[in-house]
């Protein structure tokens, strides 16, 4: 194990390109998951449609998602994606937002679900659509209930992200390693980015935990 | 008590599955009339007030409101359930807005007047209710009886000719029935019409123009209340009613 000192004093030396990595990191991670919340309200509006077809497409692609490796889907975009020209950085987005969207998609179909019938007779009884109740009574309410396990997603993506080094990406994750190859000092640079990442997770239940706080003056 | 006719059931059927639960009900209700439904659990009177908005679709059987004969497939039901308001046995107010927004949410997004306007009428409505001191505060804050007045409140916003009430005060704490049946007996000596299934004989009795038990999906007797309470016809009624008091 390398000692203390010297991890800090590599730290502070090689903060530079750490930080270029984790914006990378931070820039596909934030870009992924925004993507595929969209994919996420998607597949469980599909899932609760009532419709058989619409439901089984949308259980097809979970269930692919879910018995299929990560990496695997990452190569069959960025190699799926080369022929139509798309960067490095839009095919692991791409992917990881294909692979977050199965995800949230239970989440949301869960969350949305959960809220008792009532609200959405509430709704009808006062002469209100089922889409607009479903949009102005039912989701902020499940999106309420959806953001503890949606952080948690958050977080799965963030580090599902150190993925992307596999295709050459000079994320987080790529900056340790090839550092460390490099100075021959893979220990020092693993426990360096492992602290980058433990500082964004944290980051993130802080974000979520606050959008928590604000979200529950009507408890 | 001769005003036009608000509401006009006739054959009314509705099965849950194999559970016939109405058989050819016909029931009438004029303008300003309060009909109370009567009867024990299962007897079909929930499943019948939620007919009258939609909420359920009946089976077969003819369902007038207001002179026009309404079916799901060829009437806007969104616009017919503005005429019906409707008040829960669970409240069912939106737990994430406040009292005054719980009020204004569908007079401003359903009928589309100004947030001001509808602000201005929530406060009428909500003076109207006892609880004026209540419109920045979320329903989990609320006593159920104050909860249930809000969801009054909520459904007269929408300025309906007809009120439903769905067992309002069977969710309530004893203590708090008496708020709310007040409010109610006020709403039914502006005029309104009201059809309420309800347990409150002491309701029923008093407020109520007719009175109408059910039993077995099939409506048994109808009445004035001193009628069903002192000298009910049927067996079936003066059994029941023994039971209950």
């Amino acid at each position: 194990m390398p000692s203390l000192s010297h991890v800090i004093e590599v730290f502070f030396d090689t903060y530079d390109i750490f930080l270029k990595g984790m914006l990378l990191t931070l820039q596909v991670t934030a870009v992924s998951i925004l993507i595929a919340i969209f994919i996420g309200l998607f597949f469980a509006f599909l899932k609760i449609s009532g419709v058989r077809v619409l439901e089984w497409i949308a259980n097809a692609y979970i269930y692919l998602v879910r018995g299929t490796p990560l990496i695997v889907q990452i190569f069959i975009f960025y190699f799926g994606m080369t022929n139509l020209n798309i960067s490095a950085f839009w095919s692991v987005a791409l992917g990881l937002a294909f692979h977050n969207g199965a995800y949230i998609a239970e989440i949301f179909r869960g969350t949305i679900q959960s809220i008792d019938k009532g609200q959405m007779e509430a709704g009808r009884s006062l002469g209100m659509s089922r889409v607009l109740t479903m949009r102005r009574i039912i989701l902020p309410q499940a999106f309420r209930r959806a953001l503890p396990p949606l952080g948690n997603q958050f977080i799965i993506g963030l580090k599902d992200s150190s993925l992307a080094a596999f295709i050459g990406m000079y994320e987080l994750f790529n900056v340790a390693t090839t550092k460390g190859a490099n100075d021959f000092d893979n220990m020092t640079y693993l426990l360096i980015v492992a602290v980058y990442y433990l500082f964004l997770v944290y980051l993130i239940s802080a974000l979520v935990g606050l959008l928590e706080k604000k979200l529950s003056v009507s408890d | 008590m001769d005003g036009r006719d608000m509401i006009n059931v006739k054959k009314l059927n509705k099965s849950f599955g194999d559970l016939h639960v109405l058989k050819d009900v016909d029931i009438t209700v004029k303008e300003s009339d309060v009909v109370c439904l009567i009867g024990a659990s299962g007897s079909g009177k929930s499943t019948l007030l939620r007919c009258l908005n939609f909420l359920e679709i009946k089976d077969n059987g003819q369902i007038i409101v207001e002179g026009e004969e309404i079916n799901a497939e060829s009437h806007d039901l969104n616009e017919v359930r503005q005429k019906i308001g409707m008040v829960f046995q669970h409240f069912n107010l939106f737990p994430h807005k406040n009292v005054i927004e719980n009020i204004i949410e569908a007079p401003v997004h359903v009928k589309g007047i100004s947030r001001s306007q509808a602000i201005k009428e929530a406060r009428e409505l909500l003076g109207k209710v006892g609880l004026a001191d209540k419109e920045k505060v979320y329903p989990s804050k609320l006593s159920g009886g104050q909860k249930q007045r809000v969801a009054i409140a909520r459904a007269l916003a929408m300025k309906p000719d007809i009120m439903l009430f769905d067992e309002p005060t069977s969710a309530l704490d004893p203590e708090l029935v008496g708020e709310v049946l007040a409010t109610m007996k006020e709403l039914a000596e502006e005029g309104m019409t009201m059809v309420v299934v309800t347990h409150e004989m002491g309701f029923a009795r008093e407020v109520a123009d007719w009175v109408v038990y059910m039993h077995g999906g099939r409506i048994v007797e109808v009445g004035h209340p001193e009628e069903i309470f002192e000298n009910p016809v049927e067996e079936r009624t003066r059994e029941f009613l023994s039971k209950t008091f």
